[in-house]
């Protein structure tokens, strides 16, 4: 209670100008950071991870290429994750599944950010019957089980790509909304809002100008956590076979392929898994070090 | 500074006389008996976080006499909350609370082990808070919250602690208080809910009640009320109070004897008439203005010295108000100056007497 | 209390019927029906039109809603597609199946979230914080299918501990032969429920430990144990129990992934194959209930929490 206030007032973060505080902010979260060990180790491996990804096509090594007398190798100089049940490369294999889980989360977290940034803005700066019915229509999608609703809906889309991302898109936005409305609402009360509008400054440029700043770092934050859960959703999805359709493949639908040979290979199972575990703790990791830069008051231990 | 030998020649009723201690067996005058009920020497307290260490409390001295109404008065960040809180016991983890000699009632507390501290919560020392509204468990009735502190502390249950709660709350001007027993915080308004809380106190029979800015959150009107009755309560019980508040327009009515607070030290200390009409450190003349009056009804909030609280993360070596302060000189930011006494029994932590203060005041005019 | 109850029914009741209506239209847009299934390419255009006039299929859309939410009411959720089946005949065999899965280990999970989560909260940052919390931040990133494959490789292959398909082993129908099988899912799925259960309660305990009635209760001299369980834990119960309440659709679709993996006769493989063979009765029949599902459990939540909390019970906070 009281004494914590008092670290954060002494501490002069609030009082400081705004470059200050930013820079406060990034300080704290960097210390966040160096501090815990696990979070170093995550996204140090989820870096290398990235970019090994990134650059799978430079490779020499054709992830299609078949080679059925070395099917389902270990490990070996050759082939350093060994080979699949139809001798193709599992090294290159595993990063063009990454390509593709990093890519629909990607695109999914965006969708569901887009939708709840608009939700939320309009939620928080309406009011009235319209926050009511929004953050109802939020509280029933929420809660209703996120499979069953997926993959309903998949059912209606065609299945491929676009299709996987805009599912998880659709179903995964109303944390943001929630987050955004909260953060608008907060925002919308105070002065430089207010005074905006007093002088006719338009509602689009004020939410444009003030609103969405000031929610921004709230806004990292939650874009981190809901990367995570799309790859993990994408992966389930893949998984039960109503994600990924052949011949492309991500990490969940390797898994799935996987589950036939497991008796006899069963790194082919191990590898996409701990990929899909390092990612997911990555991400997750690092939302809780934007979250020191959202909410500095989460360090000082006042929230959690 | 201590090093520093001075010689004075000042007016007789003041007559500064620099000690490193208040001197032994010397009961400050305006106590309202000789006997010592709490005696901190200096208590330091730092918080710990990731990067950073908070300062909070640098090395307080204070004695709380039996039977006195001592008003701790300091802004916001000046470490009078942490002072008390030190003293009992309830820091969070990550505060490192030192002290060279804490007693109550002539006992040891820093020989205490932590279950000894506990049992001197309640029968010995009580506590209350800024926030009423947040103060109690908001899924326990009225009627829980004193039954438990009166089963703990006076082994009474059933029947007759419901009795004895009922007194209390009555004691405390609750009204109707049979049905307000079995009543919900909710359903209190803040005024009630610290009239609660003082209850909860009663019930242990503290000998000593900290009472941290008990009407900060409150309306003015439930204000005065809130503070009378701790007032009567202390003389009807032989309770000692130290209130704590920013507030100095409460504590000329209220209180026997003042010690005033900022940047984690203790910056003066003395009766409330003398305080009112001698200060002697220049902040606590700039938390009154130029006219101190009691009399005058006014209330000296502290937000009107310009300038904002020192950091206590890196505190400046010398003198915590030199920064803000309008006698500023170089001597100030030599280290944290000794205290001066004075006749009148005042003490003051600052580089200049009082006479050098208004000899310097009347120089500028 | 039963004002407060009868008022929250009233809400759900409408917003239950909003949800048939939708999923009736999705069926209703759906690119076959329950009739293409019932006939065959052969089949006369006057034999067709025969068959949807006695299933009342030519009527209009309003009256055909409420002939299937009728049906519905009675616990008639029409025929599968694919397979034509009754839907009804069906789910009363796997629901009972999913919930002697679903209950149990949920309940396991909830449990010791409730109790880890308690001693990581009130530890925090301590050793046992930081283990308590390490464990379920990797929890939480581990897809549950793998964890069963995993379990899958160790204890059926490697092992061969345990078996790794189905209910039970045909012609032997012993409780022994049942408990093995369900050994691998029970842990799947209870180390899948956990961590964001443990994770909520953990910072829930978190909140209310560092609420100003704790500092209070300490002035007043209890003791941390005292503080724990008299104060704490009675004001984290309360968000728990909401929680317990939200998670009664679980008790269909909870398990879905689980069951796949392990061929467990429940709802989860039979929405799998439903969906794969775009069988829509199958889908919106589970779709509906999991539904209501939802709304009343979010009906429980709020019951249970208001009987938890005196300030919601009296309508003070929302």
């Amino acid at each position: 209670m009281a004494a914590a206030q008092m670290t954060a007032a002494q501490a002069g973060v609030p009082k400081a100008g705004k470059p200050k505080r930013q820079w406060t902010r990034a300080s704290a979260a960097w210390s966040a950071f160096k501090h815990d060990k696990s979070a170093i180790v995550s996204i140090t491996m989820l870096v290398i991870i990235v970019i090994a990804c990134l650059i799978a096509p430079l490779l020499p090594i054709d992830p299609n290429a078949t080679d059925v007398a070395h099917r389902l190798a270990g490990p070996s100089a050759q082939h350093i994750f060994g080979t699949d049940q139809l001798g193709r490369d599992y090294f290159v294999r595993t990063l063009y599944g990454g390509r593709v889980s990093l890519l629909v989360g990607l695109l999914a977290m965006l969708t569901s950010l887009v939708i709840g940034i608009v939700v939320g803005t309009v939620a928080g700066l309406v009011g009235g019957f319209v926050d009511g019915l929004l953050m109802r229509i939020v509280d029933i999608l929420s809660s209703v089980p996120w499979l069953v609703l997926v993959t309903v809906v998949s059912v209606f889309l065609k299945p491929g790509l676009t299709s996987i991302i805009l599912v998880i898109g659709l179903f995964s936005w109303m944390e943001i909304a929630r987050l955004v409305r909260t953060e608008t609402q907060a925002i919308k009360g105070r002065d430089f809002v207010q005074y905006a509008q007093l002088c006719g400054v338009s509602r689009t440029k004020v939410i444009m100008r003030h609103v969405i700043p000031s929610a921004l770092p709230t806004i990292i934050t939650a874009s981190t956590t809901s990367l995570a859960s799309a790859i993990m959703t994408e992966s389930s999805l893949s998984f039960l076979g109503v994600g990924v359709q052949q011949p492309m493949s991500s990490w969940g639908s390797m898994l799935q392929d996987s589950q036939a040979y497991m008796q006899n290979d069963i790194l082919m199972a191990i590898i996409p898994g701990l990929l899909i575990v390092i990612v997911i703790f990555a991400f997750n990791k690092l939302g809780n070090v934007m979250r020191v830069f959202a909410d500095p008051q989460v360090m000082s231990g006042e929230r959690d | 500074m201590a090093d520093q030998k001075r010689t004075q020649t000042a007016g007789a009723d003041a007559a500064p006389t620099r000690e490193a201690e208040e001197g032994e067996g010397r009961v400050a005058p305006g106590a309202a008996s000789s006997h010592e009920l709490l005696r901190i020497r200096g208590l330091k307290t730092t918080f710990h976080s990731h990067h950073s260490l908070v300062k909070a409390v640098r090395g307080v001295d204070l004695t709380v006499y039996d039977g006195d109404f001592l008003a701790v008065v300091g802004e916001s960040g000046s470490g009078k909350s942490v002072t008390m809180k030190s003293v009992m016991g309830i820091m969070p983890d990550n505060a490192d609370v030192e002290a060279d000699e804490l007693t109550f009632d002539g006992r040891d507390m820093l020989a205490m082990s932590d279950e000894q501290r506990r049992c001197m919560r309640g029968p010995d020392m009580a506590m209350i808070f800024q926030d009423p509204m947040t103060s109690l468990d908001p899924v326990k009735t009225i009627g829980n919250h004193l039954r438990e502190v009166l089963k703990r502390h006076r082994g009474i249950t059933g029947k007759r602690a419901d009795e004895e709660a009922i007194r209390v709350l009555g004691q405390v001007g609750i009204p109707s208080p049979e049905q307000r027993l079995k009543q919900y915080p909710h359903e209190f308004s803040g005024g009630m809910r610290q009239r609660v809380l003082i209850a909860m106190a009663l019930c242990c029979q503290p000998r000593l009640l900290i009472a941290d800015e008990p009407t900060t959150a409150l309306d003015v009107t439930i204000q005065a009320q809130i503070l009378e009755l701790l007032q009567r309560l202390g003389k009807e019980m032989g309770m000692s109070v130290v209130l704590i508040t920013h507030d100095l327009g409460v504590v000329a009515s209220l209180c026997n004897r003042v010690a005033v607070m900022y940047g984690g030290l203790i910056m003066e200390t003395g009766t409330v008439r003398d305080i009112f009409y001698r200060p002697c450190h220049p902040y606590t003349r700039a938390l009154l203005g130029a006219v101190p009056n009691p009399n005058e009804s006014r209330t000296g909030r502290l937000e009107s010295i310009p300038g904002s609280a020192p950091s206590l993360i890196d505190p400046p070596d010398g003198c915590p108000f030199a920064e803000r302060c309008s006698f500023t000189s170089p001597a100030c930011t030599r280290g944290i100056p000794d205290f001066i006494d004075y006749a009148t029994g005042q003490r003051a932590r600052c580089v200049f007497s009082s006479d050098e203060l208004d000899a310097k005041q009347e120089g500028r005019k | 209390m039963a004002k407060y109850i009868a008022r929250r029914l009233l809400i759900a009741i409408p917003l239950l019927l909003v949800i048939t209506i939708i999923v009736f239209l999705l069926i209703h847009a759906a690119p076959y029906d329950a009739i293409d299934a019932m006939t065959n390419p052969k089949m006369s255009q006057e034999t067709i039109d025969a068959i949807r006039a006695r299933y009342g299929y030519d009527k209009p859309v309003w009256v055909q809603y409420f002939a299937w939410l009728g049906g519905i009411l009675q616990g008639n959720f029409g025929y599968s597609i694919v397979s034509k089946t009754s839907i009804s005949e069906q789910l009363a065999v796997r629901i009972p199946n999913t919930i002697l899965l679903v209950l149990p280990s949920y309940l396991v999970a909830y449990v010791l979230a409730i109790v880890l989560g308690l001693v990581a909260g009130s530890h925090r940052g301590g050793k046992a914080d930081h283990v308590i919390d390490g464990i379920a931040s990797v929890l939480i990133a581990v897809p549950s299918f793998w964890l069963a494959m995993l379990l899958i490789f160790v204890f059926g292959y490697l092992l061969r501990w345990l078996p790794i398909v189905g209910m039970q082993t045909v012609g032997d129908g012993s409780f022994v032969d049942v408990l093995r099988h369900y050994i691998l899912p029970f842990v799947t799925l209870t180390i899948a429920f956990l961590p964001d259960n443990l994770r909520y309660v953990r910072s829930s305990t978190i909140t209310q430990i560092t609420q100003d009635y704790v500092v209070v209760q300490q002035a007043f001299g209890a003791k941390r144990s005292e503080i724990m369980f008299r104060h704490v834990c009675r004001n984290v119960l309360g968000p728990i129990l909401t929680r317990l309440g939200m998670a009664l659709p679980m008790l269909v679709t909870g398990a879905i992934i689980t069951e796949t993996i392990f061929s467990w006769p429940g709802v989860g493989p039979y929405f799998m194959t439903a969906i794969k063979g775009m069988d829509y009765p199958v889908i919106m029949s589970i779709l509906i209930l999991s539904s209501a599902l939802v709304i009343l459990g979010n009906l429980l939540a709020d019951v249970l929490n208001a009987l938890a909390d005196p300030r919601i019970r009296q309508g003070v906070i929302a």
